[in-house]
């Protein structure tokens, strides 16, 4: 099925992109701090909570939910439908945003309000609006700052947490021409002023979901500043983009995930606000919108169950895998030129994507195997592991060649002579250099690569 | 007792000083060490580039050279974890996944085996008063093991004080050092600085990958860091 692509395909190759955010002093020192404070925050959870229970229990949960995703989603949808509101079964990124755009126009809709969705930056949506003249307007204070920046998120919860409070005091004022202070209340204030007026003029409101509850049609938005309350309640038509993977079956499912959710992702037990929408206005009811409208986005994750990557679907995109991430927290999430980025970016965008994308395959490679994801997890997904599987998947010219190189490696080294010749070869090299000196500074060639950034001991122990 | 040595590549090609330390550290303490002529690598680079038929090919190799019933111990974390942790996943559903199972299940990392059996090293005389231990990842997350090392230089007589964010990767990640060199750099130099600031005589790890990488980015930064493997440390 040709579909659009979920990374942006903006900038160089990664490896370039990489070697940008790293020079970038003031980026590395947001994401450090950002990260600190995660990790603060996690050591506190897990002071007072049992989180490895309560990860056992989640994985339990999310391994059953994905066994019977099929029949939860038949579920989902017959009750979203009887409680009032409308379901499409998107089956591609374009067929979800065509949908949206052609609601759009048939409401002669002129703004779109969001709240936070990380579906709808995989389905392009903004973009895809744009271009039929609606105007977007993002409500989360980061999503806001970014479009303000014209920037892509760089974190699946904060999307702007790469930015400091003075980058957006400044960014603020350039864009309003008022004299805004550099200080958090003042901020706020300022995006509060200006988004109300955008509330009141959209004619669609456009969420995500966190999960959708299948046994009352239930869809949980979860959020911290209120505006997804507004987008799903102001709005003469709410739009709900879930990705197909986030629903549970029962209410004592949901429960636990809600709560374990902003546990992993901010070291809290509960979200400010929990958003729990159970169809459009009723008869008697004086709020709410007049039409809810479910997509329930497949784009290539129904394929997944029954592979070796069926995990990566119980991902409940908490981003506490990019935090814990050594490599996130050093290049930030723009890196990855994906809405997705960070270990489960890593995973999914490929996944998603297809395995013969040349950029997208780029993305498993960006990581030591570390393995700090995988504990980070609250629902236990190997990544380490689903990135090395994934690494062995990938179909791209560029490692058809690298195969080959590695077919004279295992040729030389199934075979002990070869290997123990290659062995004093080596040695021997290494006694020539180190004759002159303790450590070589530069090498040709690709092992010029490890010079590049360290130098190399010609003895061990090194002097 | 009879063990196996598995010599590990890296060591085998750079710092053979690191294979020697550890059969001398078992043999003095009453091991048997047999070391296999017919070793080569465990195929792990391979494996995590992502060329898992390759990486089956040299790995063939490990199962052939370490057949038996003796156990397999390794000076390296990572190697003995892509035996323990990797194995049954490269050889899932391949005729070699029974022998493969059975290797894992008879490999250990050095200290965890020194640790599991009580052999407790004497520190020799020559033996830096304090060291600081990087734990490499996959002996802290694939093999769970955090104690080993510290325990085992501790029963030496050896100070060992906590490196700030031990648990942080040091940015080698084998091919990853040379994908991403600039991330690599880093994250290592960031070690290397961590490792000094702890005030300790040495660094030592588990992992010479590891330990290379670290050494070689605070030569390049100034940064004065003795680096040793924890075998040269206990090894009299």
């Amino acid at each position: 099925v040709s579909d659009r692509p979920v990374g942006y395909g903006e900038g160089p190759p990664l490896r370039e992109r990489t070697r940008r955010a790293v020079a970038d002093r003031t980026l590395r020192g947001n994401l450090a701090s950002s990260a600190a404070s995660w990790a603060a925050g996690r050591r506190r959870m897990r002071d007072e909570q049992d989180f490895d229970a309560m990860r056992d229990r989640a994985r339990a949960i999310r391994t059953e939910n994905i066994r019977r995703l099929p029949e939860l989603l038949e579920q989902l949808s017959e009750r979203v439908i009887a409680n009032g509101g409308y379901v499409m079964r998107a089956p591609t990124r374009d067929a979800a945003a065509t949908y949206i755009v052609n609601l759009a126009r048939a409401e002669g809709a002129t703004v779109v309000a969001k709240s936070k969705s990380m579906a709808s930056e995989e389905i392009k949506l903004n973009e895809a609006l744009e271009a039929a003249g609606v105007r977007v307007v993002e409500t989360d204070m980061g999503e806001w700052i970014l479009q303000l920046a014209e920037e892509r998120p760089s974190h699946i919860v904060a999307p702007a947490v790469h930015k400091n409070r003075a980058e957006i005091a400044e960014l603020f004022r350039r864009e309003s021409g008022e004299d805004i202070p550099d200080d958090r209340e003042a901020l706020i204030a300022h995006a509060r002023r200006r988004l109300r007026e955008d509330f009141a003029a959209a004619e669609i409101g456009v969420s995500g979901v966190n999960i959708g509850v299948a046994e009352t049609g239930t869809l949980c938005v979860m959020e911290n500043e209120g505006n997804a309350r507004l987008v799903t309640a102001l709005p003469r038509i709410h739009v709900a983009i879930m990705g197909a993977e986030r629903v549970v079956a029962d209410w004592d499912e949901a429960a636990h995930i809600l709560q374990i959710l902003p546990m992993a992702a901010i070291g809290d037990d509960a979200s400010t606000y929990v958003n729990l929408i159970s169809g459009p206005r009723r008869e008697g009811e004086t709020d709410g919108p007049q039409e809810l409208h479910l997509i329930i986005l497949d784009g290539g994750r129904m394929s997944l169950r029954g592979t070796r990557f069926e995990e990566a679907l119980h991902c409940i995109r908490c981003g506490a895998c990019l935090y814990s991430c050594p490599m996130w927290r050093t290049v930030g999430g723009q890196a990855y030129d994906s809405p997705y980025s960070g270990p489960i970016g890593a995973v999914i965008t490929p996944l998603l994507e297809g395995t013969s994308s040349p950029r997208a395959t780029e993305l498993p490679f960006l990581s030591s195997l570390c393995g700090a994801c995988h504990d980070a997890c609250p629902v236990g997904i190997p990544l380490h592991d689903l990135l090395v599987r994934l690494r062995g998947e990938v179909r791209t010219r560029p490692h058809r060649r690298r195969d080959r190189v590695m077919r004279l490696w295992s040729t030389a080294w199934r075979r002990p002579a070869v290997y123990r010749a290659g062995v004093r070869l080596t040695r021997l090299g290494l006694r020539i250099l180190g004759r002159r000196r303790s450590w070589v500074t530069r090498l040709p060639g690709p092992a010029g690569r490890w010079t590049s950034q360290r130098d190399l001991p010609t003895r061990w122990p090194p002097r | 007792m009879r063990v196996m040595l598995m010599r590990t590549c890296l060591a085998d090609h750079v710092a053979p000083s690191v294979v020697d330390a550890t059969r001398r550290l078992l043999e003095g303490l009453g091991v048997e060490v047999e070391v296999p002529r017919a070793q080569t690598c465990c195929g792990q680079p391979g494996w995590t580039a992502g060329h898992p038929d390759r990486a089956r090919e040299v790995a063939r190799q490990c199962l052939r050279a370490f057949a038996g019933p003796d156990p397999v111990v390794v000076p390296s974390g990572s190697c003995a974890a892509m035996v323990v942790h990797g194995y049954p996943q490269l050889f899932d559903g391949c005729p070699e996944a029974a022998s493969a199972a059975d290797m894992a299940g008879r490999t250990f990392e050095l200290t965890a085996f020194l640790r599991d059996h009580g052999l407790v090293p004497t520190a020799p005389s020559d033996a830096p008063p304090s060291v600081t231990h990087h734990d490499s990842c996959h002996m802290l997350r694939m093999l769970h093991e955090h104690e080993a090392p510290r325990a085992v230089l501790a029963a030496a007589g050896v100070e060992v004080r906590e490196l700030p964010d031990a648990d942080v990767c040091c940015g080698f990640g084998g091919a990853f050092s040379l994908a991403f060199p600039e991330v690599s750099g880093a994250l290592g130099a960031q070690k290397a600085q961590n490792a000094a600031a702890t005030g300790a005589d040495t660094l030592v790890g588990c992992d010479l990958s590891c330990l290379m990488h670290i050494a070689g980015c605070a030569h390049r930064e100034g940064i004065a860091l003795r680096v040793r493997h924890v075998a040269e440390v206990l090894e009299p």
